[in-house]
């Protein structure tokens, strides 16, 4: 995991430094995006659609223009460079492969454009299929492909220009389950070989987690939080990055108090202690997240509670309980399948308890539904 | 289409009606054309078939008619006036209606339904209308390129006649390409754009070759409308520019001859060729298109 401290702004091959983008002059699509990224980085912008995250990409990739602020490549402000001089490699979400031209033509045409001689073309072109596994493919044509493998061909074509900056629009968006796990360690493994710096765009939790050094997770326009998939998932800064990124217990209530790190947080007539993270001061309203594999059935933590139990569902190696917990039904406890593990009845009472540690109070927003 | 078995009586008589309602509609809309092609083999010089015609007696058909449009200098003019015509307006037509379908497909273009609607109204206006008014504004353009650039009369008659052509091409060449535009996918000439080629790189490389049956489908549509046009030549050419249609619509008026039904029926062949060629393209492009990811 690379680590804030170690970003200086000498060391960031790509800087957005305070981007606006607006398409119709009054409502901002981004807003103030302020973002570095170091050579050889894997950074994913996630963010649920209509978050600005695929914007950003194309102002990178030049397609679109910023209307505030720089964008910075290797040092350089790349605003007034058009997209064919600012020699980045894109994968698109369609693969957008000349249908026209065979695989190896599409590999040899950005090399035509660069003037190469052709051996030194075919020298490449074969070198970047067999680097994504399809060096028998280059005179077939894309329609002959199947969904994969023209993902194959667009990653092999984004890369084979020697490109030091690539860029990826959902580029699994397409493929089903399986082949999508797949492709996401192929293209890790492309990225870990070749120490390109990668920048991936996706709505996809899971995608961003398995594949990402950092992941910058986009809502409404901004950064909501910039950090690697551990941290992400265990220690949320907003409540709209708890609730986006996996499973996520919730509760709204109004800070009592605060003493040191912890906040007491009054919800209904229970007050419970939670690390404040991002709560406000007293008064305020916050809402509280705790992960469902952080709860447990008992009276052992700082905080307990009782909860009714709503539904139970057998998932082989843990049970997944519904609980209606202060109010809030929707409440989940995900209970090892252990021999010594005591599983509570649907209908029953129980205690249910969790360290003060693992309870976050973060902002309160109504958003995150 | 075969009828399924457990059709009723009154599906069975649709059926059997529809199929002969079809076929009546065809025979209304083809045997007109059909009409003059066996007139036109006639040994006789009279716009009626013959009595010999119908008994098939020795000399009553004939090739004359057709040795006499290939080799009678009236006609031979006017089939090379008629191309000399056609092919460079075909040219001027495909070059501004493909630039014009690429501008107004791009959804950023203010007004750009206006521009479309003006620009395919030489389609739409009633033919003698923009004859007249193109007969007022090229008389001008005439005199200016005759008397202040010094251009010698013919020439200038046929400057107009093609600029004339021009624009009644160019709304069949917009609707053509707009059409093949409608599918392109734009990520396509991003594509090209990220790999470094430039804009006029990406269009030839990358668009052109994909929407060229809509270009040749346009350029077909425009050079079938100069060859047949008959409105706007009388109005504004003269006998220096005089084409096919204008020989026969002359020729009917004033010397009624076979000859005119062997050009007629050429014409309707060469038509027939073009329109197949324009099939066979419309299905290349689908095949291209159905095989195009995503």
């Amino acid at each position: 995991m690379v680590t804030e401290t170690s970003m200086t702004d000498s060391s960031a091959y790509v800087a957005f430094d305070g981007v606006q983008k607006s398409y119709d002059g009054k409502t901002l699509v981004v807003k103030d995006l302020n973002l570095k990224i170091e050579k050889g980085e894997f950074v994913t912008m996630l963010g649920p659609s209509g978050s600005g995250k695929t914007t950003c990409l194309m102002m990178l990739a030049g397609f679109e223009t910023a209307t505030h602020g720089q964008i910075l490549l290797d040092g350089v402000s790349i605003n007034n460079i058009p997209p064919h001089k600012r020699g980045i490699g894109m994968v698109f979400q369609n693969y957008a492969l000349f249908p026209h031209m065979t695989v190896g033509e599409n590999l040899s045409f950005p090399l035509e454009v660069r003037g190469m001689d052709k051996s030194t073309r075919q020298d490449k072109v074969q070198r970047a299929l067999d680097m994504v596994r399809m060096g028998e493919f280059g005179s077939r044509r894309p329609a002959q492909l199947s969904g994969g493998q023209q993902q194959r061909i667009a990653v092999a074509r984004a890369l084979v220009f020697d490109a030091e900056l690539v860029l990826m629009d959902e580029p699994l968006g397409a493929l089903d389950k399986q082949l999508r796990e797949e492709m996401q360690y192929e293209i890790k493994r492309i990225h870990e070989n070749l120490g390109v710096t990668v920048v991936y765009v996706t709505h996809d939790q899971s995608e961003a987690l398995t594949m990402s050094d950092r992941i910058a997770v986009f809502d409404d326009g901004r950064i909501q939080q910039l950090a690697g998939p551990s941290e992400l998932y265990e220690k949320p800064e907003t409540s709209f990055v708890a609730q986006f990124i996996g499973e996520n217990n919730k509760f709204t209530g109004r800070v009592e108090e605060l003493v040191g790190d912890v906040a007491h947080v009054s919800v209904g007539d229970t007050t419970i202690k939670a690390l404040a993270v991002n709560c406000g001061g007293k008064g305020d309203l916050s809402q509280l997240s705790i992960r469902p594999e952080r709860v447990t059935i008992g009276e052992l933590g700082d905080n307990v509670v009782d909860a009714k139990v709503c539904e139970l569902i057998y998932l082989g190696d843990h049970i997944r309980c519904r609980l209606d917990v202060l109010g809030n039904d929707e409440f989940v406890v995900k209970v090892p399948n252990a021999s010594n593990q005591k599983v509570p009845e649907v209908g029953g009472e129980t205690s249910i308890s969790w360290s003060t540690q693992d309870c976050r109070a973060l902002d309160h927003a109504e958003v995150a539904a | 289409m075969a009828l399924p078995p457990y059709a009723s009586t009154g599906q069975k008589f649709w059926h059997y009606s529809f199929r002969m309602l079809c076929a009546v509609i065809f025979f209304f809309l083809v045997a007109p054309i059909f009409a003059i092609i066996p007139l036109s083999f006639s040994g006789g010089e009279y716009f009626t078939y013959t009595e010999e015609m119908l008994t098939f007696s020795d000399g009553a058909y004939s090739l004359k008619h057709y040795e006499d449009a290939l080799t009678n200098p009236e006609w031979t003019t006017a089939v090379w006036n008629s191309f000399r015509i056609a092919i460079p307006a075909t040219m001027i037509a495909v070059t501004l209606g493909t630039l014009a379908a690429m501008g107004l497909s791009q959804s950023h273009v203010p007004g750009r339904r206006a521009i479309m609607a003006i620009l395919i109204s030489p389609m739409i206006v009633p033919l003698i209308i923009s004859a007249l008014g193109m007969f007022f504004f090229y008389s001008q353009l005439g005199n200016f390129l005759e008397d202040t650039v010094g251009l010698s009369q013919g020439l200038v008659e046929y400057i107009k006649v093609v600029l004339a052509h021009s624009v009644l091409g160019v709304p069949f060449v917009i609707i053509t390409v707009t059409a093949t535009l409608v599918g392109f996918d734009r990520s396509l000439t991003r594509a090209a754009a990220s790999m470094g080629a430039g804009p006029v790189r990406t269009f030839f490389k990358v668009q052109m070759p994909l929407i060229l049956p809509g270009v040749i489908s346009g350029a077909l549509f425009a050079f079938i409308t100069s060859f047949d046009e008959v409105v706007v030549i009388t109005i504004i050419g003269s006998q220096k520019v005089q084409t096919l249609p204008w020989q026969m619509f002359v020729g009917l008026r004033e010397q009624i001859s076979l000859t005119i039904l062997a050009v007629a029926t050429m014409m309707v062949i060469l038509s027939i060729l073009l329109l197949a060629t324009l099939e066979l393209l419309r299905r290349r492009n689908e095949r291209i298109r159905g095989l195009t990811p995503g």
